[in-house]
């Protein structure tokens, strides 16, 4: 699959959603530690319990490198990792609304 | 990465909780995501290349934006208070177009093409069954496409793609931020990039839109209080009215204690006018946003904080910073640079220039971004030691007399704080004697009185001889468009015979 920003992909062991926004380095994008994909299959795979502690719709989701930047458009119970790596949801700072 | 995606969260994170008001009526996320889909199988099966809107704001606005997005088509909304001519003018740039009218506008332009009426169109795409549609997937596909307000020129049409306005989201809106007991009250008008903006924003932190069509300041404090509004976002001239006519109607303060937070920008706000404000409402708020068109809205703010410490602090650098448009969003860069693009330190006056994934600085046909990506904004400014922005008008607005360099803004702050004025413009004229000079419009206070001798003494002595006025003419108002940005062009056509 080709990570790009603006791809789509779906969980293959939950309902979770993502979309990229930022894409860079090489490496397998997984959820509760099966990869994702562009449409969701028929039978739900079964994940991996120790990569199964859940993200959450609206969190954005970075590697230590921040070379990839990930948003999670639909909430599920898998967690995100890209290249082996567990994706860790990205700080921002709290701004006060301007429109 | 398509805009329609921050509904389609909404939809799917509260699908039931209330995501709009128009005129007393309540739509929900899940509502709103329907008619959007709706809308954009009917824009894609039009064969139209554009999707336009002439209209006031209503529910066919955030419909039509998310809409034109899923269906790939630019949004284009249009200026309902141009002249016929004009309109045309601007449709003309953008056929085939789906136009979305209002039956006011419909009759009041003759337009030909496929126009829709509100009504039809909203009768088309609501409380339909719901139906799949693939949102196009193309990041720099054109979602929205406003025409310039055209002061020096033709209308240009700046393009806004998709990727430009979900970064400014992204970056600035926490998803599902807002309380569902919050409410925003959105009254600048649905061509101007604050209003787009604000559809935006009110969508990805589920903060439910109230949508006032046509800002009068007694029906926005009416709604304040019917609608149990929390935000609001106004231009100055709009806070100067809502002020005013509080303290006409002896409207307590007290009563809108449920808004927290107001946003303006826009246009340049006086100071008093804020002071004011801060002191009548001491438990709002304020935050003031600076931004273009080009930069899809917001690139610097002035946050409550700001306000506070600009308002209560002795200490002058701080306080001059209630006439600040804040610092750069942690995503934006800003650089002041002179005529020969060389970078300028804290205090020196130049041009503004700004960085950033939500900077689009593209016009229809051309981009204006140089090779390192810095969009020119035009607008003229500095930077204080602390990171603050301070804008001293449009570049062009500079006033070049005798090789000196005046901003217009330096000589209208000073007559702002006079309690004589009540408004004041400062522009260039030709002058017999040197390049250009100072001429100056006065508004003055209802039985107020000065005399132009006394006026120029009070700027020689506060500011600089070169800044003295050549002309000055004490007028009944300013001329200001209906986003409350001064017109200087009529200002100068004033002083030209």
């Amino acid at each position: 699959m080709e990570i790009k920003p603006g791809s789509r992909f779906k969980s293959a062991v939950c309902d979770a959603e993502v979309m990229v926004v930022k894409a860079g380095g090489e490496g397998e994008l997984t959820c509760g530690g099966v990869p994702m994909v562009a449409e969701a299959p028929a039978e739900r795979a079964d994940g991996e319990a120790s990569q199964m502690h859940g993200c959450v719709i609206g969190k954005r989701y970075i590697n230590q490198a921040e070379s990839i930047e990930i948003l999670c458009i639909k909430s599920g119970d898998g967690s995100l990792y890209f290249g082996g790596e567990e994706l860790m949801t990205k700080d921002t700072k709290k701004l006060p609304s301007t429109d | 990465m398509n805009i329609s995606l921050l509904l389609q969260m909404a939809a799917e994170a509260c699908p039931d909780r209330r995501a709009l008001t128009h005129l007393g009526h309540d739509y929900t996320y899940s509502e709103l995501y329907d008619a959007a889909r709706h809308a954009a199988k009917i824009f894609a099966d039009s064969g139209c290349r554009y999707v336009s809107l002439l209209d006031t704001s209503s529910p066919a606005v955030p419909i039509a934006l998310m809409g034109a997005a899923m269906a790939g088509l630019p949004y284009v909304p249009i200026n309902y208070r141009l002249s016929e001519a004009q309109v045309r003018d601007l449709i003309a740039r953008v056929e085939p177009v789906y136009l979305i009218i209002s039956d006011e506008f419909g009759h009041r332009y003759h337009l030909k093409g496929h126009l829709e009426e509100r009504h039809e169109f909203l009768g088309k795409v609501l409380r339909q069954h719901p139906i799949e549609f693939e949102a196009a997937a193309d990041p720099s596909a054109v979602a929205v496409q406003l025409f310039t307000s055209g002061t020096t020129g033709a209308p240009k049409a700046a393009l806004l793609r998709n990727e430009h306005l979900v970064s400014y989201i992204l970056g600035s809106v926490d998803f599902m931020g807002a309380e569902h007991t919050e409410a925003t009250l959105v009254s600048v008008p649905p061509y101007h990039i604050a209003g787009i903006s604000a559809v935006m924003s009110a969508i990805y932190s589920c903060r439910r839109l109230v949508q006032l069509p046509d800002f009068k300041p007694s029906t926005w404090l009416e709604l304040c209080l019917e609608e149990h509004v929390t935000n609001a976002f106004v231009v100055p001239t709009m806070l100067t009215r809502i002020i005013d006519e509080m303290e006409a109607s002896q409207f307590d303060p007290a009563d809108l204690h449920r808004l927290v937070s107001v946003a303006y920008g826009g246009g340049k706000m006086p100071v008093p006018v804020i002071r004011k404000a801060l002191q009548l409402l001491p438990h709002v708020n304020f935050t003031n946003a600076y931004g273009l068109t080009e930069t899809s809205s917001t690139i610097t703010l002035l946050d409550p904080d700001d306000h506070r410490s600009a308002h209560d602090t002795a200490d002058d650098a701080v306080r001059a910073r209630l006439a600040s448009v804040g610092r750069p969003l942690p995503t934006v860069e800003v650089e002041i640079r002179d005529e020969d693009g060389r970078v300028l330190g804290p205090g020196e006056r130049g041009e503004i220039y700004v960085r950033g994934p939500q900077v689009s600085g593209e016009y229809e046909g051309r981009s204006v971004l140089d090779s390192e990506g810095w969009f020119p904004t035009r607008d003229a400014g500095y930077l204080d030691d602390a990171g603050y922005l301070f804008l001293s008008g449009r570049a062009d607005d500079v006033i070049v007399r005798g090789g000196e360099n005046i901003s217009p803004g330096e000589i209208e702050d000073l007559l702002h704080h006079h309690p004589a004025i009540l408004d004041a413009a400062a522009v260039g004229m030709p002058s017999d004697v040197l390049p250009l000079a100072v001429a100056l419009a006065v508004v003055l206070r209802q039985g107020q009185e000065i005399t132009g001798g006394e006026l120029e003494d009070h700027i020689r002595i506060h500011l600089r001889s070169s800044r003295v006025p050549e002309s000055i003419r004490f007028v009944e108002e300013l001329p200001y468009n209906e986003t409350g940005k001064l017109l200087r062009r009529v200002v100068r056509e004033w002083f030209a015979d």
